[in-house]
């Protein structure tokens, strides 16, 4: 029955793509993590009138981030084909795409940390200096755990963006469900894997966004 | 304990500046409980945030006991801000923190080990009335338990002196009136010095010995609680100090006396200390021939004694009213005439 319905569609094919698919948004989710809250916590402690307020610093990052947020994906993919290629020595297959993923998705998730710190109580803040707390003390004890549902929230978005970009990455030969629906599907004209391809890139998504909001609900005590 | 040498404080903001707190000199005595009053943008809460380092004064010297919290920096001034800790007008408690691990927070960054952190958060939760509500969370408190998690927590590395920064302003009457007693209790029990700001003469009658009034970034007056009671000097105290004595519904009842009996005398008689005990309007009804209506009367029960004030109309004989006011100043109360204007 579903052989007559979908007949190009290999499961097996299918299986290992959505594999591919989870492993580079998994991955990619992991750096962007990393660096973006690296980033937003920088960002936040230079900005004017923070603790580490420093002009220099504060307006080169924030111009970086700025930057890298704006360029399409698609074209900031191009721009580093040399770079992934001179890295990677391969620009094709799924650990290829992962470095434009995170240096696309990054500063995008750098920019909700900021906001996300910028939402906390200032006086939660001054409380916590009045007490003889280290930079580092308010870092991890105050102004991560104090964000962290709207850290969890932002993550989950850059997560599902990033399903999006492996899609796209897709197009140049990255791998994943993106390549499949693409050389398989449309070049080849068989619309069942490209339906199929969606379906399975969605139950990712829905995922993704499932498990963020159970993590969200449970870590915000407000 | 705690001195401050012409403080002043001053912010730049472009061409403008703003001049927070002006050439303030303050001394304030060990296990007192110091009262700093004033309106909003009078410079009181840039004054007390002087006192834990969060904000430095642009010139003048700040020393708490033996330290000069003017001069230190770095890990000195924080290991000074363990003795000097402070409670907050909207608590600033960690809400993803329950109420034992709020507590707990000063002393993980005093570095103090888990087993002792237990037993002292334990201690603080008793101190402070909270028992059975270790493990809520800020938002499932009330406004009063919020504020006693903060107290505690502003004693956790059991400091020498606590700030309040309109610790109760976000309080109703009930509720301010408890944490009122409880800083009382701990100041009596614990001996720490209290420094508070607030713009209600309630809050300074009720638990002050000693205030500081503050207008436009100067301290205009100072003096013992029950003093400026008594006799206040300069205008703003007047009128803070009238926040209590004289209620809108007395200078509301004084002008309908005076439309109704143009002939009285209203006066006003303000007593202190023992003279609110003793029986002085039965003496002189007694005594002199004149017609005695009471307007409007009040207690307030200050740290250094009550404190009270009556408006009276006396109506009769003019000669007679004279001798009764005379009476009254021969009695050792303070009586003043309100003019019929």
């Amino acid at each position: 029955m579903i052989e007559n319905l979908l007949p190009h569609v290999d499961w097996l094919i299918m299986w290992n793509k959505t594999l591919e698919t989870i492993y580079m948004t998994l991955v990619s989710t992991f750096f962007t993590f990393v660096i973006g809250l690296a980033l937003g916590v920088a960002l936040f402690l230079t900005a004017p009138g923070q603790l580490w307020a420093n002009k220099v610093f504060y307006t080169v990052t924030n111009a970086f981030v700025n930057i890298f947020r704006s360029i399409p994906f698609i074209i900031l993919i191009i721009l580093l084909i040399p770079i992934t290629s001179m890295v990677l020595g391969s620009i094709r297959g799924p650990n290829a795409a992962l470095p434009a993923l995170v240096i696309g998705a990054a500063p995008f998730y750098a920019r909700m940390v900021l906001i996300a710190l910028q939402e906390i109580d200032k006086g939660v803040i001054e409380a916590a200096k009045s007490m003889g707390a280290k930079t580092k003390t308010i870092i991890f004890k105050v102004l991560l755990p104090e964000s962290m549902p709207a850290l969890i929230s932002g993550i989950t978005v850059t997560a599902i963006a990033l399903v999006g970009y492996t899609a796209m990455a897709g197009i140049i030969g990255a791998g994943g469900l993106g390549t499949l629906a693409f050389q398989d599907g449309f070049q080849r004209n068989r619309g069942d894997v490209t339906f199929v391809s969606t379906i399975l890139i969605l139950i990712v998504v829905f995922a993704i966004q499932f498990i963020g909001d159970r993590l969200v609900t449970k870590a915000d005590k407000r | 304990m705690i001195q401050l040498r012409n403080v002043n404080k001053r912010y730049d903001k472009g061409l403008n500046h703003i001049t927070a707190v002006d050439d303030v000199s303050l001394n304030i005595a060990e296990s007192e409980i110091f009262g700093i009053i004033g309106y909003s943008g009078a410079g009181k809460s840039t004054l007390i945030r002087l006192l834990n380092g969060l904000e430095a004064p642009t010139s003048g010297d700040i020393s708490i006991g033996e330290l000069e919290i003017s001069s230190i920096t770095g890990e000195e001034l924080r290991r000074a801000r363990q003795k000097v800790s402070m409670i907050f007008q909207h608590f600033n408690l960690l809400w993803s923190r329950t109420v034992k691990d709020n507590i707990a927070f000063p002393l993980e960054i005093a570095g103090v080990p888990k087993e002792e952190r237990n037993q002292k958060v334990m201690e603080l939760i008793q101190l402070v009335g909270l028992t059975g509500r270790e493990d809520a969370y800020p938002s499932e408190l009330s406004g009063g338990q919020k504020q006693r998690v903060g107290i505690a927590r502003a004693l956790a590395n059991d400091p020498e002196v606590l700030l309040c920064d309109e610790a109760t302003s976000a309080l109703d009457p009930e509720t301010t009136d408890a944490i009122l007693d409880l800083l009382t209790d701990i100041n009596e029990r614990l001996g720490l010095t209290i420094v508070l700001i607030t713009h209600e003469m309630h809050v300074i009658r009720k638990i002050c010995h000693r205030v500081a009034v503050m207008e436009a970034g100067q301290v205009v007056e100072t003096g013992n609680v029950l003093e400026l009671f008594q006799s206040p000097q300069e205008p703003i105290t007047k009128r803070f100090v009238s926040q209590l004595t004289e209620p809108i519904e007395a200078k509301q009842a004084i002008k309908h006396l005076k439309e109704e009996y143009p002939t009285g005398t209203l006066i006003k008689l303000i007593f202190v200390g023992e003279r609110t005990e003793q029986p002085v309007l039965a003496n002189l009804i007694r005594q002199f021939d004149v017609e005695v209506n009471i307007v409007q009367g009040n207690i307030s029960h200050t740290h250094g004694g009550a404190y009270g004030t009556l408006i009276l109309q006396l109506d009769g004989d003019a000669a007679m009213i004279q001798q009764a006011i005379q009476f009254l100043h021969d009695e050792d109360v303070q009586t003043e005439v309100i003019d019929n204007d």
